[in-house]
């Protein structure tokens, strides 16, 4: 046998963050599946041309001093007979541009979408801290509340709030402080489930032996908490957190719809919805199937994704 | 098993009383009753002689007392927008969203427990991924969508159905009254019932299609299987009866939810049943109302949820308390 | 001689998996007479299952028979499909699970279960199907039947309900029953009730039994001849009392000295050294060769040798005298 010499060993070059990533097999699992990339392509599309709406958009829609009344009733991509400007996606009875009403319209959709589930999340979050850590009492009356209050369908809750948060405000600012009712009203309606993982989360780390040791060399409880048990509940906590952002979007727009939501003065897509539906049948469809597509789209693609994203994180199924 | 009957109804008592507070601290701390009722003129004494009468001037546990007698004898005050008793209009106006959910519920679980063993069954088949892929975006639609959608479909479009309203309605004895005996209210019906139970139907059939199939992989389907017995008793004598106990208990809560989700099927519609009406009183901030549709609508979901839960012990013979054990 | 009641011949079983074709059955033949218990031993993945189930037809896909022959009394059956291969399951090949718990349908009552598996294969109405399961319990040992016809599987001992399970599995009169583990899920004490049941059943009613199992001393308490095997081929095929006491391969060999038995008066108890080979990483040549003290050339290179009308599937097979 012939002495071949030794290999020198190398060290492993360390491979960056987004290089782990790319060969991970989520990404794997990603690149596969045709669902995944469309909605992902189109929630990325629609989010970004909500957040640029002021540089995409043609007009302002709500400055007063912009609307021509003149300009209503225009269908898309036809000179108005009146002042001749022409609109891509055709005027609302005001005179609004179709197309830069959705636009912020979807700004203020998924603004409230996202502003409700990170409210839901900060309150989830700490209730299932505090009762999974303290137990006794704290756990026995937070878990009840929450048990109490899934006894109901959550966008029932929600319009309760916001009908007595409404009663609450003067009539002045009902319509400015709507969107924030809307926020208040849907994130107190979600934060149970969060309260609940977290809880479960916390139970299990809460009897291992870093957290044994972190007591003992005398840290807070506060600090146990959030720098120790808190990171390691994260993962179920990030999947339920976007699945919870699409039903968030689809509740604003339902409470708008119905008129317990964003007012026709900070229309959200819901809103322009609830307007159009009144000129169906007098042929002015564009006012109803513009913001009804963007919604569709909006609403299919953050689902299907959501879907997905569960799907592929489940650990069960692989 | 007694003692677990009893602990259930002391729950739901307790969550009522809850529910019942949360429903007083509105009225009394919502907005102004006495501001509500009287006009601009009225006098000092005439604010403190309704003060009185009403009996706003008891101590909070008093009122709530009070609150909680006329609510179960059906008092729930005169509604600031209509004037009338407010008993009155949701007498008035339930027929109609009872009718509506119960023709959407029962076409909901049909359709649902049908297509759900179908797609177990089949579960390779074309038609299996074609119904599962759908189902998909009936999960992921906002009911008010589907319920346009409809609209534009069958009433502009086609012209075939109305676009709102309940038709003629017939009364039945003194209380009830019926769209389902005229051709017209008929009509009215199917495209509210088909929105109200479409979310529901997709959530049942992707139910009984997980469960039926989780229970197929079970050992004693495949121990019926090599004992020879046919595919249908296999499917439907075993298979279906164990996936049912689970099923059962959601499709019961989601009866509850049906009457909740009519809110937002009647609005588009503007069917006259009680959803509309509660969604009309937030509007107006009418805290009589709001306050007794939450009322109402707690009795039923905490009814129905006592109501499954014991159901549950009754059909999984595993359940009931007296396991004579082993020998 | 009579026909055997199943003749197995050169049985292979495939799943195509993502690593390539696997072979957790590959060449497997022994017979089973009227009356008799043949063992089928080996470790966890040795194929013997497989096997089993391919013979009742319950191979779940993509597994399927890729080559061989199955025969039952008389008549073929590998090739079976559907409604053929179904009428033939649970009236001419029966059954028998490992754990009971899970065997039995937990909503329904026992005599239920009996009764439908009974009128399935018998032309006979509810009353007499009735009468027969309650004749079923009482024969498997199941005390007062009568009143327990009405019972849920739930309020049976393990014991019991495994009692139940063999009567469920004999109830329409098979010539084949395939028992796979049938005692593994069991207390101990009762183990021995249970494999004492499965033999006096089948002396009396001359039913052939392949009773698969891990377990040597379920084998040496219950089976007439025993078949091993070893990552999915027969290494040894031959009378319970001549493997035992003489085994002719390597593996048997190994296998029974590492029994606490044999290894009594030793500091250490003897062990295989390795493991059982992964299906799809199988070395060439004989399966056993990694592992076995008195490999050759021949083993390593030469096609897996296989039983074909001997005793043990290996090119030098251990010979020993009887000891007298």
């Amino acid at each position: 046998m012939t002495d071949t010499p030794a290999p020198t060993p190398t060290v492993a070059k360390e491979k960056s963050r987004w290089q782990s990533f790319r060969e991970s097999d989520f990404f794997y699992a990603f690149k596969r599946s045709p669902v995944a990339i469309i909605s992902f392509t189109v929630v990325c599309i629609l989010v970004l041309s909500a957040v640029c709406a002021p540089l995409i958009a043609t007009t302002n829609p709500f400055d007063p001093a912009s609307l021509n009344l003149m300009d209503g009733f225009t269908p898309p991509m036809e000179p108005n007979a009146f002042t001749g400007n022409s609109f891509i996606l055709g005027t609302d009875d005001q005179g609004r541009d179709l197309y830069s009403t959705i636009l912020y319209g979807m700004r203020i959709s998924l603004f409230v979408g996202a502003a409700a589930v990170l409210l839901a999340m900060v309150i989830g979050i700490t209730l299932g801290l505090l009762s999974g850590y303290f137990g006794g009492w704290t756990e026995t009356i937070i878990m009840r509340v929450a048990d109490v209050q899934l006894t109901f369908p959550s966008i029932l809750v929600a319009m309760l709030i916001f009908g007595v948060a409404k009663g609450i405000t003067p009539v002045e600012y009902r319509d400015q402080m709507a969107i924030w009712v809307l926020i208040l009203a849907i994130g107190l309606s979600d934060w149970v489930q969060f309260a609940r993982v977290v809880r479960g989360a916390t139970l299990v780390e809460r009897n291992k032996d870093y957290v044994a040791a972190a007591r003992l060399i005398g840290r807070s409880p506060w600090a146990i908490m959030i720098k120790h048990i808190l990171p390691n509940s994260l993962s179920p906590v990030l999947v339920i957190a976007t699945i919870s952002l699409a039903l968030a979007i689809i509740a604003e727009a339902t409470l708008s719809f119905l008129g317990v939501g964003a007012p026709p003065t900070q229309p959200s897509l819901g809103t322009l919805i609830r307007i159009g539906q009144g000129f169906l049948f007098s042929g002015e469809w564009w006012i109803l199937f513009f913001p009804a597509g963007t919604l569709l789209a909006l609403a299919l693609s953050v689902n299907l994704l959501g879907d997905w994203l569960r799907d592929a994180l489940n650990p069960r199924l692989r | 098993m007694a003692a677990f009957i009893i602990r259930r109804i002391g729950q739901s008592l307790l969550v009522l009383l809850i529910v019942g507070l949360v429903a007083f601290s509105m009225f009394h701390f919502v907005g102004d009753p006495i501001d509500n009722m009287l006009g601009q003129e009225r006098t000092i004494e005439d604010v403190e002689r309704l003060r009185a009468q009403l009996g706003l001037d008891q101590p909070f546990p008093v009122q709530y007392y009070r609150f909680l007698e006329n609510a179960v004898q059906g008092n729930f005050g005169v509604s600031y927008r209509q004037g009338r008793p407010v008993s009155e209009i949701l007498l008035e106006r339930a027929p109609a969203t009872l009718e509506l959910a119960a023709v959407s519920g029962v076409l909901a679980i049909l359709f649902g427990i049908a297509l759900g063993v179908f797609t177990a069954i089949r579960r390779q088949g074309v038609a299996a991924n074609i119904i599962m892929a759908t189902s998909l975006i009936g999960v992921s639609l906002p009911t008010f969508l589907i319920g346009i959608l409809l609209i534009y479909l069958f009433s502009v479009e086609l012209g075939w159905l109305p676009s709102f309203g309940r038709g003629e309605v017939v009364k039945l004895g003194n209380w009830w009254s019926t769209g389902i005996l005229t051709e017209s209210g008929l009509k009215a019906l199917i495209l509210p019932a088909i929105t109200l139970g479409l979310y529901q139907m997709t959530l049942i059939m992707r139910l009984v299609r997980s469960e039926m199939l989780e229970v197929l992989r079970q050992d004693y389907i495949r121990f019926a299987r090599a004992r020879g017995l046919k595919d249908r008793a296999v499917n439907f004598r075993h298979a279906l009866k164990n996936t049912m106990v689970p099923v059962v208990t959601v499709i019961g809560l989601q009866l509850g939810a049906i009457i909740a989700f009519a809110i937002i099927t009647e609005t588009v519609f503007q069917w006259p049943g009680v959803g509309l009406l509660f969604i009309n009183a937030i509007q107006f901030v009418d805290i009589p109302v709001m306050a007794a549709y939450l009322m109402l609508i707690s009795v039923m979901f905490v009814g129905i949820n006592l109501i499954v839960d014991i159901l549950y012990v009754f059909i999984d013979p595993r359940l009931r308390a007296d396991r004579t054990g082993a020998h | 001689m009579s026909e055997p009641v199943l003749s197995v011949r050169d049985l292979s079983v495939e799943i195509p998996t993502r690593a390539g074709i696997v072979k957790p059955v590959d060449g497997v033949s022994y017979d089973i007479s009227k009356g008799e218990i043949l063992g089928v031993v080996g470790e966890s993945g040795a194929g013997k299952s497989m096997a089993g189930n391919a013979v009742i037809g319950l191979l779940s896909p993509p597994a399927h028979i890729s080559g061989g022959e199955i025969w039952l009394n008389g008549k073929r059956i590998d090739h079976l499909q559907g409604e053929a291969m179904r009428r033939l399951r649970g009236k001419d090949i029966g059954m028998v699970f490992q754990d009971p718990l899970t065997s039995l349908n937990p909503l329904l009552t026992i005599g239920d279960q009996l009764s439908e598996t009974i009128q399935t294969h018998l032309p006979i109405g509810r009353r007499e199907a009735e009468k027969r399961a309650i004749a079923a319990l009482d024969e498997v040992g199941i005390p007062g039947a009568a009143d327990r016809i009405d019972s849920y599987p739930h309020e049976f001992s393990g014991g019991m309900r495994q009692r139940v399970v063999i009567a469920l599995a004999l109830c329409a009169e098979p010539s084949l029953v395939i028992a796979d583990e049938p005692t593994t899920a069991l207390d101990v004490s009762v183990q021995a009730q249970i494999i004492a049941l499965l033999r006096s059943l089948c002396r009396d009613r001359g039913t052939a039994v392949m009773l698969i199992t891990h377990d040597m001393g379920v084998i040496a308490e219950a089976a007439d001849r025993v078949a091993v095997m070893y990552a999915g081929r027969l290494a040894e095929l031959d009378t319970v009392r001549d493997v035992l006491t003489r085994p002719q391969h390597p593996y048997t060999d190994g296998l029974m000295a590492s029994t606490p038995l044999a290894s009594q008066g030793q500091t250490r108890l003897h062990q295989i050294p390795g493991s059982m080979p992964r299906l799809t990483q199988m070395p060439d040549g004989c399966a056993f060769h990694p592992r076995c003290p008195y490999a050759q050339d021949k083993c390593r290179s030469a096609p897996h040798p296989t039983i074909d009308g001997g005793r043990a599937a290996c090119w030098y097979p251990l010979l020993q005298e009887a000891a007298e």
